[in-house]
């Protein structure tokens, strides 16, 4: 995934800019390793990540072009807002979601009061300091997703594909928590042919996230933070 | 089952008073046509078991914590069902009144609606209310369910006696529902099989009701809206092309036809359709994002809409009246700025009178009260400062329905009823009123005329940015003042009221304009010869500026290229113009209108 990330970047000249807990991995506050549950693991390895590298509070590293390696980045200043690539149809806490969804300076989501959605209307003016989360994809569907990676020929990773023992990731996030799918399928036509077929229709794409399915009320908390 | 592809996708809301059942409509339909990931109703009943609950089909819907801790839905939800006709999405909208927000939000995807009744306790506030909203967000398709029959025994008369009552209601709103159709949704009747229990109803059950629904078509046959989001302009290897870019909202448009733009009237042709990566195109139909090249290189800007020139156009006006819901925490009052976003034009707004407000709970029109609280639906008057090309919301939803922001938040929805023209009430009343309260002295504007040999006039310098106005604004203050005038030239324009910057907010424009307008008034009533610079001055904002300069002159000259009508501008310069001799023909033509009076006469 990473390697693919980086290939990626390289190939586009994208200004890539990672983060991490880098202290929650060296105490090794992670799952399995500790024993600790898979929600906390998830709030220290993604929702503290995001929240502290976004702000700027920790370090954050750059893809050097030149040097072929990342680099710390001198650019320390709090991003005011992030893309993300979210479904509604991925997960409960997700089916919330706006489009233009604002949090708070401390990240924080205010799910029963959100900016109404209407007519292709969104919530576009923001006082200072408003941290903002987009979510173009809220209303695409697996399908679709598969549909326009075949469209415009998107490189992905292989991971999503059989390699001859008849298993693939349907989904892709840490290792320790993502499992495979009985599937066959070895191309994105084969996906595509999958999804239609309804193979998967009554098995959730996320499914194999074993995080999802700890504690549902628990991931909509994360959420809160700023889980994505 | 049908392949996937060929299977039709349909947005559907289910409304209602609070607990009259929706989340248990929606949660049988899940479970019933077998939409429902595997294991799922297991796992929900398992933690009813493990929590001392009864099992309740909503808890399908609850993913929420905090929806499970106040018992009530919060937000619109979507899930999905299949039916043998097609896919569903299902929005499951909160029938809370503090959650009317996100009732909205959901509602405005739906083409189609399920509004649950509870049988019992019969028609309420909300029942009325999200009625009337359905309305509004202009959703056609409605069937009523009328839930919880088990409870009155299944009775056909009480049953008929609601559809009475909220037919009546429903028609004073404009929507003729589908079908009322009796259902227990606890107990499934009626819901997609006939039930023993109500022999007496032989129509379609609730869930072939909905199958009956017709997915909306793309508003294709109708003539051209292409509202204009932005101008592409590309410098990079000698590619000049300026793009249009916007989403087509209804109508066909083909290379070769000739468009015209509103607000503005300016008009062009369709030079190509342009998109990224795409094999080259002839036409471009509703429900595209696109963008378009022009045969003649016109100056417009962002909000401004496209058309079809041989076709119904919308209407300019500035001054119209709509119906808006308001869910604002504060009231929307008279004569306060809000911002108005319709299609992609925002422009500021003020409410100017409220004609009625309606009260849901009784369904019956209060006149003259004088704020729309949060909640209220009103008919009312608006006026924006500029005029916008709007369509009546019946005709065109995309270019005649509109939102309004206040402080930030989106506030209140509204649709478009009918327009007034382009007077502009609120600038007239104002010029009225300032020139009643001004306490003149004995001191006339002949008499200052007399004494300074000149008639005091405001020289605008318009054209876009960086093109040497300043300059040749500064010489022109040195070259008068050298021959003894009274001039001044208002450097401030451009850092304080920002009227030279590129002005990103497009309602905060408006502001700028009125404040220069007020700001020239001020010194050419003092008898100066005033220099200003405007970037991107439009033909209605220098009206704005002539009247609230009156009763002195404007003096229009205009670098480079204009956004103006040729007949505003009085003098036309190239771009970087020689100041030298830009000075020379700005004070010849001074001279020619007596604005420089010669002593030596
Ligand atoms: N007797 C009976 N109760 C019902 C029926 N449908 C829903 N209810 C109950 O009404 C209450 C409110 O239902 P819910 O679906 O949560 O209402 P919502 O607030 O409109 O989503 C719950 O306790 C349901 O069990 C029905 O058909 N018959
Ligand atoms: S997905 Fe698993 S490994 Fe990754 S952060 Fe969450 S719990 Fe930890």
């Amino acid at each position: 995934m990473i390697q693919y990330r980086d290939e990626i970047a390289k190939k586009w000249h994208l200004n890539m800019v990672v983060g991490q807990n880098v202290k929650a991995i060296q105490e090794k506050r992670t799952f399995p390793d500790s024993g600790i549950p898979r929600i906390q693991c998830c709030g220290n390895l993604k929702t503290e990540a995001l929240k502290h590298t976004l702000s700027g509070e920790w370090p954050r590293m750059k893809y050097d072009h030149k040097q072929g390696r990342y680099v710390q980045d001198d650019n320390r200043d709090a991003y005011t807002g992030v893309i993300v690539g979210v479904r509604a149809d991925e997960e409960g806490s997700r089916s919330k979601e706006r489009y233009f969804s604002p949090r708070d300076k401390s990240n924080e989501w205010d799910i029963g009061d959100q900016p109404p959605e209407l007519w292709n209307q969104f919530k576009t003016d923001f006082a200072p300091g408003t941290h903002l989360r987009i979510h173009p994809l809220l209303d695409w569907t697996e399908l679709n997703i598969w549909e326009y990676i075949d469209r415009e020929n998107i490189p992905i990773i292989d991971l999503y594909f059989d390699h001859g023992n008849g298993k693939r990731y349907r989904s892709i996030g840490c290792a320790p928590c993502t499992g495979t799918v009985d599937s066959t399928a070895k191309n994105v036509k084969d996906i595509i042919e999958e999804l239609k077929s309804g193979k998967f229709s009554k098995i959730a794409e996320r499914a194999g996230r074993l995080q999802d399915k700890e504690d549902g009320a628990g991931l909509e908390s994360l959420r809160r933070e700023g889980y994505m | 089952m049908a392949n996937e592809t060929s299977r039709e996708q349909m947005n559907i809301v289910v409304v209602g008073h609070v607990d009259h059942g929706k989340s248990t409509v929606i949660g049988r339909l899940l479970t019933d046509t077998g939409s429902l990931p595997e294991g799922k109703l297991e796992q929900v009943k398992a933690t009813c078991e493990r929590n001392s609950k009864p099992f309740e089909y909503a808890f399908m819907l609850d993913a929420l914590k905090d929806e499970q801790a106040q018992g009530i839905t919060i937000d619109s939800a979507r899930c999905f069902f299949k039916s043998k006709k097609r896919n569903y999405i299902i929005i499951d909208a909160p029938g809370h009144i503090e959650f009317l927000k996100n009732m909205i939000s959901g509602a405005a995807r739906a083409e189609a609606a399920v509004l649950v009744i509870d049988a019992k306790e019969g028609i309420q506030e909300n029942s009325r209310r999200h009625g009337y909203m359905v309305s509004m967000l202009g959703i056609k398709q409605v069937v009523i369910a009328v839930n919880k029959m088990d409870l009155i025994n299944y009775d056909q008369v009480r049953f008929e006696s609601i559809v009475k009552d909220f037919t009546a209601f429903l028609k004073n709103v404009n929507i003729v529902p589908r079908a009322f159709v009796p259902i227990s949704a606890r107990e499934g009747a009626l819901l997609i099989e006939k039930s023993p229990n109500m022999p007496w109803y032989t129509k379609l059950s609730l869930l072939d009701t909905i199958d009956s629904f017709e997915l909306e078509k793309p508003p294709e046959d109708k003539p051209f809206r292409f509202p204009v989001q932005d101008i592409y302009k590309f410098t990079a290897m000698g590619d000049d092309r300026r793009i249009v870019a916007g989403r087509v909202e209804s109508g066909t448009i083909s290379v070769g036809s000739d468009v015209v733009f509103l607000p503005s009237g300016k008009k062009s042709s369709i030079k190509a359709v342009e998109g990224f990566n795409i094999p080259e195109k002839s036409k471009a139909v509703s429900g595209e994002s696109t963008g378009f090249t022009l045969n003649t290189q016109i100056y417009i800007r962002p909000a401004e809409v496209m058309c079809s020139a041989g076709e119904q156009l919308p209407l300019v006006t500035s001054l119209f009246r709509a119906n808006v819901f308001w869910m604002g925490h504060q009231p929307m009052i008279k004569n306060k700025k809000y911002k108005l976003k319709l299609a992609t034009a925002q422009t500021p707004v003020w409410l100017v009178e409220i004609k009625n407000v309606l009260d849901a709970s009784e369904l019956s029109s209060v006149a003259n009260k004088d704020v729309i609280e949060r909640h209220d639906v009103a008919e009312c008057i608006f006026q924006t400062f500029k005029p916008i090309a709007v369509d009546l919301a019946s005709d065109f939803p995309a270019t005649g329905r509109f939102v309004i922001v206040d402080n930030y938040e989106i506030a209140g929805g509204g649709i478009v009823l009918d327009t007034m023209g382009v007077e502009n009430k609120l600038l007239e009343d104002h010029i009225a009123a300032r020139e009643k309260n001004w306490e003149r002295s004995a001191i006339t504007t002949g008499m200052r005329w007399g004494r300074f040999g000149q008639r005091s006039t405001l020289v605008l310098i318009a054209g876009e940015m960086n093109t040497g106005k300043i300059k040749v604004a500064k010489a022109l203050e040195q070259e008068l003042f050298n021959n003894g005038r009274l001039t001044y030239y208002l450097g401030v324009s451009n850092t304080l009221l920002g009227i030279d910057s590129d002005m990103k907010v497009q309602g905060e424009r408006a502001e700028y304009i009125r404040r220069l307008g007020e700001i020239a008034h001020l010194f050419t009533d003092a008898g100066l010869i005033l220099i200003a610079t405007v970037s991107d001055l439009d033909d209605y904002e220098l009206d704005v500026l002539s009247k609230l300069n009156k009763p002195n002159d404007v003096l229009i000259v205009n670098i480079g290229e204009k956004r103006l009508s040729p007949n505003k501008v009085d003098l036309e310069l190239p771009v970087n113009p020689d100041a030298v001799q830009a000075v020379a023909e700005i004070t010849a033509l001074l001279q020619k209108r007596n604005v420089l009076v010669e002593y030596y006469l």
